[in-house]
């Protein structure tokens, strides 16, 4: 396996963490820490690990714009406070729950429901997990003195400080373990439902797929009717075997007035696949994060993604690809569709370490503007520190374009078809690398629940 | 009644007039050609009356079966059967030849109140008429037009002008482009198209594509008006002086 204490190093440390002065609210986030202590799992070391997090996250505060890496999406200024720990899912929010987790189900996927940030058995499909994958909840794992040993790997954190947040806070979560040579048939699907409203839930999960082992992975986030206004925070470790393959498919709709920040932390071992694609279609704020470590030799990695965004929403996708060793290919395409008044951000990274030759990375991130009010940053970067590789990026931002407009338009198509056919044709290009059929199917059909709500 | 009549069609752009005047019946069943040097307005033509966004009609009427066509979208017009084959024809990625075409044509049927066709009747009547104009089924899983040589764009043109049926055509600079044997191959799409019940309007530079589709009537265009109307003689007679005569009495 991949070791994942080499850090993914693509974050980079705030030079300004210490100056700032901080605001009130985020005093107060020392209490909600202090607060929600006592319903936190783990004890002992896992305590330890929670309160170096929690000091890690204090120092820098909530991201904001002085952080590079947190320059479009300003959470200080865009959030302000972090709100309290939800409750745990009573009776009632798990009805609510399980109607919402139903309307995003994947089909034949094993369904894992993770309510307000605690895994709810009662929804999930746990009898028809596979042999060959164990699947835990974190709290277990966390609270089980045998697998104590995990817990710095399952609450590993980085310089980030979302992400340090999330390692002090989570509640709950899962441990999906995929043993070697083991081909899982169904995708693993996680169904994050929020069903609170002013309330801030951490999830943590964790995945680690054996040597040659093949798995799907497909993460949905929803909210329940009635949830508004709250903050979900969820990271992803995941640690994937040497010849082994994985596509992750995720799906983040956060309610409109909600925030939504997703961090993963991916490490790749030799000649293996990973696939992975992420799409936002809603939530007031929403960030997702991706550093993917390619650490073995001879690896293929596609990390895809769309922002679909309208109102006055933001949606922010920052993907960071570190090319530790030779002989990798990476490919990146990202599509923003922005309407209204929508704020899209894309950030890629593609760093490419000394000893990394023969690697082969491409970035291409295009905006499709549908507005005169919308915004699309794009931020491509190359950090290049070896020779003999092959490395490109390309960012375009635009509207329609008229011509084709009019040669649909001259064929038939009135004028707002002709614009979902353009639209669907430019988000196609990011979807079509999912491989699965399926998987396909399931992320077109919620691109096409998005665009149908276009006035 | 003519299938298209154009009265005193006056259009600009930015202030500047590009068509300044022209008059123009068309009836079932004829073949126009309309030749001119560059920068006379023939193009500008055809896309005002395909409703090409960006043209400001100044004055003047284009009436199609009696119907103010100016006052249509481009959709409604090619709904009514006008089509325009494009000099340039757009490439789309992500939309693949076939799923444009159904668009389109079920679209149109939709517009006219005719049934939608199922997927299988669809797919039946996009082989046959591909298979007439020799183009491969391969071609028709692609993006459209992406990929596609300078010929294998024309003749998808055609292509969408057999599937949609339309009454008027109008065929912009089709021969642009094209080698002698592209050329032949789309000119004999051209005439197997033509019927009693259907006009096309040719806009062309050179008289090499007349050679191939015989045109009832040709027109002279020049500094946005028609300055001079014939039959199809008038085309070798402009290859011998050329268009400078014309230029002249503007």
């Amino acid at each position: 396996m991949p070791n994942l204490k080499t850090r993914p190093d693509g974050l980079r440390e705030s030079p300004m963490k210490q100056v700032l002065a901080k605001a009130d609210a985020e005093r107060a986030t020392g209490d909600v820490f202090a607060a929600a202590r006592g319903r936190l799992p783990g004890v002992g070391l896992v305590a330890q690990i929670r309160a170096r997090a929690f000091d890690v996250y204090k120092r820098a505060g909530l991201p904001h714009r002085r952080m590079e890496d947190w320059k479009y999406t300003d959470l200080r200024a865009l959030i302000g406070e972090v709100l309290p720990l939800a409750p745990r899912p009573d009776a009632e929010a798990l009805v609510r729950a399980k109607v919402s987790a139903k309307q995003v189900a994947a089909d034949q996927a094993v369904k894992l429901v993770l309510v307000n940030g605690i895994f709810a058995p009662e929804l999930s499909d746990i009898g028809r997990v596979e042999n060959g994958v164990v699947v835990r909840s974190l709290r277990e794992v966390l609270e089980d003195s045998a697998t104590g040993a995990m817990a710095g790997l399952v609450l590993s954190t980085t310089s980030d400080s979302a992400i340090s947040l999330n390692a002090a806070m989570a509640t709950d979560g899962l441990v999906i373990t995929v043993n070697d040579g083991n081909a899982v048939k169904r995708p693993i699907q996680i169904v994050h439902v929020a069903t609170g409203s002013s309330v801030s839930t951490y999830t943590r999960s964790y995945l680690q797929l054996g040597k040659e082992a093949h798995a799907a992975i497909v993460e949905s986030f929803v909210p329940a009717e009635g949830a508004s206004g709250y903050q979900a925070n969820d990271a992803m470790i995941a640690l994937v075997g040497d010849e082994a393959s994985l596509s992750y498919i995720r799906v983040a709709a956060a309610a409109s007035d909600a925030v939504n920040i997703s961090s993963a932390i991916i490490a790749v071992g030799a000649r293996a696949k990973l696939d992975l694609f992420s799409m936002t279609c809603s939530g007031s704020i929403s960030r997702y994060q991706g550093f993917i470590t390619l650490t073995g030799e001879g690896t293929k990695l596609s990390a895809n993604g769309v922002n679909l965004v309208r109102d006055k929403l933001h949606a922010d996708t920052t993907i960071v690809v570190d090319h530790a060793v030779p002989h990798c290919t990476s490919r990146e395409k990202f599509r923003a569709v922005i309407d209204d008044c929508g704020r899209s951000v894309f950030q890629g990274r593609i760093v490419v370490r000394p000893a990394a030759r023969k690697t082969d990375a491409t970035l291409t991130s295009r905006a499709l503007l549908l507005s005169d009010q919308a915004e699309a940053d794009n931020k491509p970067e190359l950090e290049i520190l070896a020779d003999d590789v092959v490395c490109s990026h390309g960012a375009t931002s635009g509207a329609l374009d008229d011509t084709l407009l009019f040669y649909l338009r001259a064929r038939g198509l009135s004028e707002k078809d002709a614009q979902m056919l353009l639209i669907k044709a430019f988000i196609g290009e990011a979807i079509e690398g999912i491989t699965s059929e399926n998987l396909r199917d399931f992320v077109t059909v919620e691109t096409e629940r998005w665009l149908q709500a276009r006035r | 009644m003519a299938l298209l009549e154009i009265r005193d069609l006056h259009v600009g752009v930015e202030n500047r007039g590009i068509i300044r005047g022209v008059h123009l019946n068309v009836n079932a069943g004829e073949l126009h050609a309309i030749m001119g040097p560059n920068g006379s307005g023939k193009s500008t033509l055809s896309h005002v009356i395909a409703g090409k966004p960006g043209y400001e009609i100044t004055g003047g009427q284009v009436l199609f079966r009696g119907e103010n066509l100016l006052r249509m979208e481009p959709n409604e017009r090619a709904a009514k059967g006008v089509f325009l084959a494009f000099q340039y024809p757009v490439d789309i990625p992500g939309v693949t030849t076939t799923n444009f075409l159904r668009a389109a044509l079920n679209a149109q049927r939709k517009a006219r109140g005719q049934q939608e066709f199922s997927t299988p009747e669809f797919l039946k009547r996009v082989r046959e008429v591909a298979g007439s104009l020799n183009i491969p089924q391969d071609m028709l899983k692609r993006g459209v037009n992406v990929g596609f040589s300078g010929g294998e764009k024309k003749r998808n043109e055609i292509l969408q002008m057999a599937l949609f049926e339309p009454s008027l055509c109008l065929l912009d600079e089709i021969d642009s482009g094209l080698d002698i044997d592209a050329l032949r191959t789309v000119a004999s799409g051209i005439n197997a198209l033509r019927s009693p019940e259907r006009a096309m309007i040719v806009i062309t530079h050179y008289r090499r594509l007349l050679d191939h589709i015989v045109p009832d009537i040709v027109h002279v265009m020049s500094r946005g008006r028609i300055r001079k109307s014939g039959g199809k003689e008038l085309a070798l007679e402009l290859e011998a002086c050329g268009y400078a005569q014309f230029e002249d009495a503007a």
